[in-house]
């Protein structure tokens, strides 16, 4: 499976980055950790003219942590993740959820903004970017737009990016402290894409009800959704039993999983349920 | 004791296939069919032929007529004949992954980029993939023939239909066992390279039975055995599957002949997943009849193996065995058994580690805890109490039918093991833990007990050379595929000619280095291997008397060889290695034809989360028989590796057609194999307690035995952990959405 | 495209076609063949390979990509005659059978112990779960790897 043949072009600035967008059209792609992409040559399941490197742009490598929220520049990889001291306080459920992506070895090279503009619909990334609020930073010819995650994601493996835009930087809203939260997914193996998974978080108000609440599914559908019924039995609640219960079922009917030859609809559904409930469980204490 | 190979495998100097390089060597890729049945109208070749770079592009027609085909090695029978496989496709494609061309290029880049310029008009026509309709035979794959049906072969023992009219408990089921297969980790390849001038054709990248290969490829080209040379490089395993003849093992010599270059040809993944033997997918309608105090009278039904589209080079053993193994180490004295081979547009199957022994496991152990749960017994009496015992030895399984064959459990204590196993899997403290809800998952304990079956037949070689630095050099036609047979034969090899171990090296597996030689399969390579080295050892230490005799001045009864040094009478002594000033050599041929059979048990411990699905598997103990160990180690590194091969089969691993024959699961993502974190906690144990009557190491092949067991060990864990809600499984894999549809 | 890289600590140069994988420069051009491919899709790491200090799948690298960068490989591991003690751990614990998967068990293992030397079972079992092994089973691996760190424990930084 040997890769078909193509250019190769290392800019050294976000600028002459988008210059060879522009110049190339759809012939050229991005290439940031290539641990989507570069399987997806191997396959020859694409046939780019340029692979355009982003590895030497400036910038885009940062994590920033402040009052404004936390701010991972695209080529953040995800091993950086793990390395970074502040994150666990800063932003817990990102942590825990990227603690999940792939192996070892992948998560020494694959990318914040890679795993974004792939879009699987099972991946961590696009999931904690659209239940925690994220906004998705790229850069056109036309200058920076954000877009919002919730809208960022359009379908298996497709985006809104138009030709010609990369993505710079995910932002994540700031997290309070006593935040409720948890990430659960199932995957046959440690490591592989999930089934289906769940990261989610609500605050309390002063009755200790839960407040805010944001339910989101990996796995379930086309792109990582927020579960609005499923959030709603849980706003204003105490999280007990019945409220866990209650939502739970409750995203198990707001989903619409794909059928394929690892798990059938039905099974999706229940396993969403399931880990949902077990989600809430957790986050409740 | 260290292996000898790991030095180098360790160090990264390993030399597999794909490190050998020749000067001026092309790189072949292979053009597959992308349909699962269909005519061939035409295949455009011309623009590939035109690329840059592409030397070559090879389809049928450029291979003579007749077509080349790949004939049966074991057991060639005039039923499976119209079923071989042509080594390119002609006329018709019957399964996704057939090989419609060979494209040979300066690089691996522009071979694979030609491919694109392939162009295949294939007329499709409906795909049989299940056995409904292979056996409706609407549709067939070979026309000529008629039907789908290959042979059916029937296992009789006694007088089944009287046992099961009289039987006081009867239960019929049916299982199935899913299409996996061996998946080693090193792709299939070779180098080839053809000497015009010599007339001479070297091949890297032999395996398994390297001579037989040979003969099938002399054959092929029209060319005799002497002008072949197969040489075995590294192996980066086979587990039955590689090394045997494939049409690469033809395209890829035949290519370097016609180009007068050398040819190197690698597989990727995902045609290893299209092209490399399929196995194990069987049907199994079966009944079991027992009196109503536990003891099995009787076993009756039928089975259907998906054989794929085309019958190769191990023709029906696998069905045949599922027949014939059904009954394992019971005692079961009536059996009508019956199995089929169907064909089917999908890759073809061939052996795997215990082929046919795995399925026919799964099915007999269920239904004895199907029928201990139904008398109300207790399953590890009800083994106890018809396991076959010791003083009924040798004891005649089910004969076969046509081709009558038959065979015998050679020795054993079953009883023994089996007691055994259950200590040390702690029976007695886990089984209160047995369908018991813990910590959220329901535990469950199983056990089981497996015959393994080895030492087939009919002979190997061993020539041994003392050189004239004093070292031993050992060549057997044995092949290596992991299992450590340099340092087996070397161990071997030193015990019989009393001579340290580090002053012996081991060559095997390539056709120069004996007579002629059988290979590794069917956990032959230390019992045949290395009996014939105990042979030409033997004939070695007879000759070095004489030598030493002459020297010494004496008869060569009155020559004692001791640690490198040969004595005569009056203290008068010479090392072995002034004896002579050329080599002395001996070769020998170990016959046997009496099967052995290695044997034991084996337990497993799961938690089921009902709500996922998932099994976890906490625990695995196991223990074997092997009559006579000559490498612990290595036999202990099999074992664990058999039993993760074995949960992989139980609980991941399956190959999936659609309905349109095809392959969905073309990526390791998608066929899942164990990795490190599924199934930390194996724990096996191999003994020698009663060596084989059947050659002289007393030893029974030991490289396959502990996947035999497991899907059935694991079948029946899982039902006992889910006891409280009723779940049989009856199929495999148990993968979470078949176990939480069993729940419901 | 030119490139100039260290490989095992020597420095190379040369001329790469921008889509020849890191894996099968190394194999082919520099002829260290104990990099192994496998799969080709960035499932089985066996082809596994250091890059500045990182553990990486290089048949999901460009050669292109590795300009100016160090790599470590299997052959760098161990001096010429004998094995590191990684290497004699995995002989000792007979965590190899066939030997294909076997450098990138070596290179990964590496990797994580040069940085985390403490790492436990859970931890070694989780890093290696990104590399397959037909043949053994994984435990001896395990075994070897823990057994492996106390010589990583108060090591200096990788060659």
């Amino acid at each position: 499976m040997k890769f078909p043949d193509f250019d190769y072009a290392c800019p050294k600035s976000l600028d002459e980055a988008l210059g060879l967008l522009r110049l190339h059209g759809d012939d050229a792609v991005l290439l940031a950790g290539g641990q989507s992409l570069m399987p997806l040559l191997a396959f020859r399941l694409a046939a780019p003219g340029l692979l355009v490197d982003l590895k030497d742009v400036p910038g885009l490598g940062d994590i920033g942590i402040d009052g404004g929220g936390v701010r991972l520049g695209a080529f953040v990889r995800w091993c950086e993740i793990d390395r970074n001291a502040g994150l666990a306080a800063a932003h817990p459920l990102l942590v825990e959820a990227i603690g999940h992506v792939a192996h070892y070895q992948i998560r020494n090279r694959g990318t914040v903004g890679g795993s974004l503009a792939y879009g699987d619909p099972a991946a961590e990334m696009p999931g904690i970017a659209v239940t925690c609020d994220g906004e998705i930073i790229v850069m056109g010819e036309s200058g920076e737009r954000r877009v919002a995650a919730a809208d960022f994601f359009l379908g298996a493996l497709t985006t809104c990016l138009r030709p010609g835009e990369i993505i710079t930087g995910l932002h994540l809203p700031p997290w309070p402290a006593g935040r409720r939260w948890a990430f659960e997914e199932f995957a046959r193996r440690r490591g592989d894409f999930a089934l289906a998974g769940t990261a989610l978080y609500y605050d309390l108000d002063s009755q200790g009800r839960a407040t805010d609440a944001h339910i989101g599914v990996i796995g379930a559908a086309d792109r990582p959704m927020r579960l609005a019924q499923a959030e709603r039995m849980i706003n204003g609640s105490t999280v007990n039993a019945d409220a866990i219960a209650a939502a739970a079922e409750a995203a198990s009917r707001e989903v619409d999983p794909m059928e394929d030859f690892h798990a059938p609809t039905a099974y999706r559904r229940a396993l969403v349920e399931t880990l949902v409930a077990r989600a809430l469980t957790r986050a409740a204490g | 004791m260290e292996r000898v190979e790991d030095f180098r495998f360790l160090r990264g100097d390993g030399r597999f296939v794909a490190d050998v390089n020749l000067e001026g060597q092309l790189h072949a890729v292979i053009a597959r069919s992308a349909v699962a049945h269909g005519r061939i109208r035409a295949i455009h070749t011309g623009d590939a032929r035109a690329m840059a770079g592409v030397r070559a592009v090879i389809t049928a027609r450029d291979l003579g007529r007749p077509v080349p085909v790949i004939p049966l090695r074991l057991q060639p029978l005039a039923e499976l004949a119209p079923f071989r496989q042509p080594m390119l496709a002609h006329g018709k494609v019957r399964f996704v992954g057939e090989p419609l061309a060979v494209i040979v290029a300066d690089s691996p880049q522009i071979a694979e980029d030609a491919l694109d310029r392939i162009g295949a008009d294939i007329e499709p026509l409906p795909a049989i993939v299940d056995r409904e309709h292979a056996e409706a035979g609407e549709t067939v794959l070979f026309e000529d023939h008629g039907s789908n049906v290959a042979i059916r072969w029937t296992a009789v023992r006694g007088d089944a239909g009287r046992a099961f009219a009289n039987a006081q408990y009867v239960r019929k089921e049916t299982f199935r066992i899913q299409r996996h297969a061996a998946l080693f980790l090193e792709p299939r390849g070779f180098v080839a390279q053809w000497d015009g001038r010599a007339r001479k054709l070297t091949l890297w990248g032999a395996a398994k039975v390297a001579f037989a290969n040979r003969k099938i490829l002399a054959a092929a080209m029209g060319l005799a055995e002497q002008q072949i040379e197969m040489i075995e490089v590294d192996v980066g395993g086979g587990f039955g599957s590689r090394g045997e003849f494939y049409p690469e093992d033809f395209l890829i010599p035949f290519a370097a002949r016609l180009l007068n270059r050398p040819v190197k040809w690698i597989e990727d993944r995902r045609e290893h997943l299209m092209t490399a033997n399929h196995a194990r997918e069987t049907e199994c309608e079966i009944e079991i009849a027992a009196t109503g105090d536990g003891r099995i009278l009787g076993l009756r039904g039928r089975s259907w193996s998906d054989n794929g589209a085309y019958i190769r080079t191990n023709g029906s053993v696998a069905p045949r065995n599922v027949a014939q193994f059904m009954s394992g180490p019971y005692h079961i004295e009536n059996i009508a058994l019956s199995t089929t081979q169907l064909i089917t547009n999908k890759t073809p199957a061939g052996t795997y580690r215990g082929p046919g022994r795995f399925e026919a496991d799964f099915v007999r152990e269920r239904l004895i805890d199907l029928m201990a749960k139904d008398l109300g017994l207790d399953r590890v009496e009800i083994r106890r109490r018809n396991l076959v015992r010791e003083n009924q030895m040798p004891y005649p399984l089910a004969t076969i039918t046509p081709y009558e064959s038959a065979t015998e459990l050679d020795g054993g204590d079953y009883r023994q093991l089996l007691d055994r196993c259950l200590e040390d899997f702690g029976w007695a403290e886990k089984v209160k833990l047995d369908g018991r809800l813990i910590d959220g998952r329901y535990h469950g304990i199983a056990i089981g007990c497996f015959i393994e079956g080895g030492g087939a037949g009919p002979s190997e070689d061993a020539r041994i050379v003392l050189e004239s630095d004093g070292t031993y050099s050992v060549y057997v036609g044995s092949a290596a595929v992991g299992q450590g047979i340099e340092t087996i034969m070397a161990q071997i090899a030193g015990d019989a000619l009393e001579a340290p171990f580090d002053r012996i090296r081991v060559r095997h597996g390539s056709t120069g280095d004996v007579a002629q030689g059988h290979g590794s399969y069917h956990s032959r390579a230390t019992v045949m291997g290395g009996s014939a080295i105990v042979l030409a050892a033997e004939k070695l230490r007879d000759k070095l008397r004489e030598v030493a005799a002459r020297a010494l001045g004496c008869e060569p009864g009155e020559v004692t060889l001791d640690s490198g040094t040969a004595k005569g009478p009056a203290g008068k002594s010479l090392a072995l290695s002034e004896l002579s000033e050329a080599p002395v050599e001996a070769e020998a041929t170990y016959r046997g034809d009496k099967h052995t059979y290695a044997y034991g048990s084996l337990a497993a411990h799961v938690a089921v989360d009902v709500k996922t699905g998932h099994v976890e598997v906490i625990d695995v103990a196991s223990i074997k028989d092997v009559g006579r160990i000559i490498n612990p180690a290595t036999l202990h590194g099999q074992a664990v590796g058999a039993i993760v091969q074995g949960l992989g089969g139980a609980l991941l691993e399956h190959l999936v057609y659609d309905g349109d024959g095809q392959l969905l699961t073309g990526t390791l993502a998608d066929y899942m194999v164990p990795s490190a974190g599924c199934f930390p906690v194996i724990r096996s144990t191999v003994v020698e307690l009663i060596p084989s009557p059947n050659n002289p190491l007393g030893a029974k092949g030991g490289g396959e035995g502990e996947i035999i067991p497991v899907g059935g060990v694991i079948a029946n864990a899982v039902a006992a952990a889910l006891a409280d809600f009723g779940v049989e499984p009856m199929e495999l894999p148990l993968s979470p959405p078949r176990i939480w549809a069993l729940i419901g | 495209m030119r490139i100039k890289l260290k490989v095992n600590g020597k420095t190379v140069e040369a001329e790469v076609a921008p889509r020849i994988s890191l894996a099968d420069f190394l194999r082919d051009t520099l002829r260290l063949t104990g990099t192994h491919l496998g799969c080709e899709h960035g499932v089985c790491g066996a082809c596994t390979v250091i890059v500045d200090g990182a553990a990486v799948r290089a048949c999901l690298m460009l050669a292109v990509q590795a300009h100016g960068e160090q790599i470590v490989t299997v052959e760098g591991l161990s001096n010429d005659d004998a094995l590191s003690p990684l290497q004699a751990c995995f002989r000792k614990h007979h965590a190899l059978q066939c030997g294909f998967c076997t450098p990138g068990m070596i290179t990964t293992a590496h990797a994580l112990l040069t940085e985390e030397p403490d790492a436990d079972a859970d931890r070694v079992r989780e890093v290696l779960s990104g590399n397959i092994c037909r043949c053994t089973g994984y435990i001896p691996i395990i075994e070897a790897v823990l057994e492996a760190r106390a010589h990583y424990a108060d090591q200096d930084a990788p060659p």
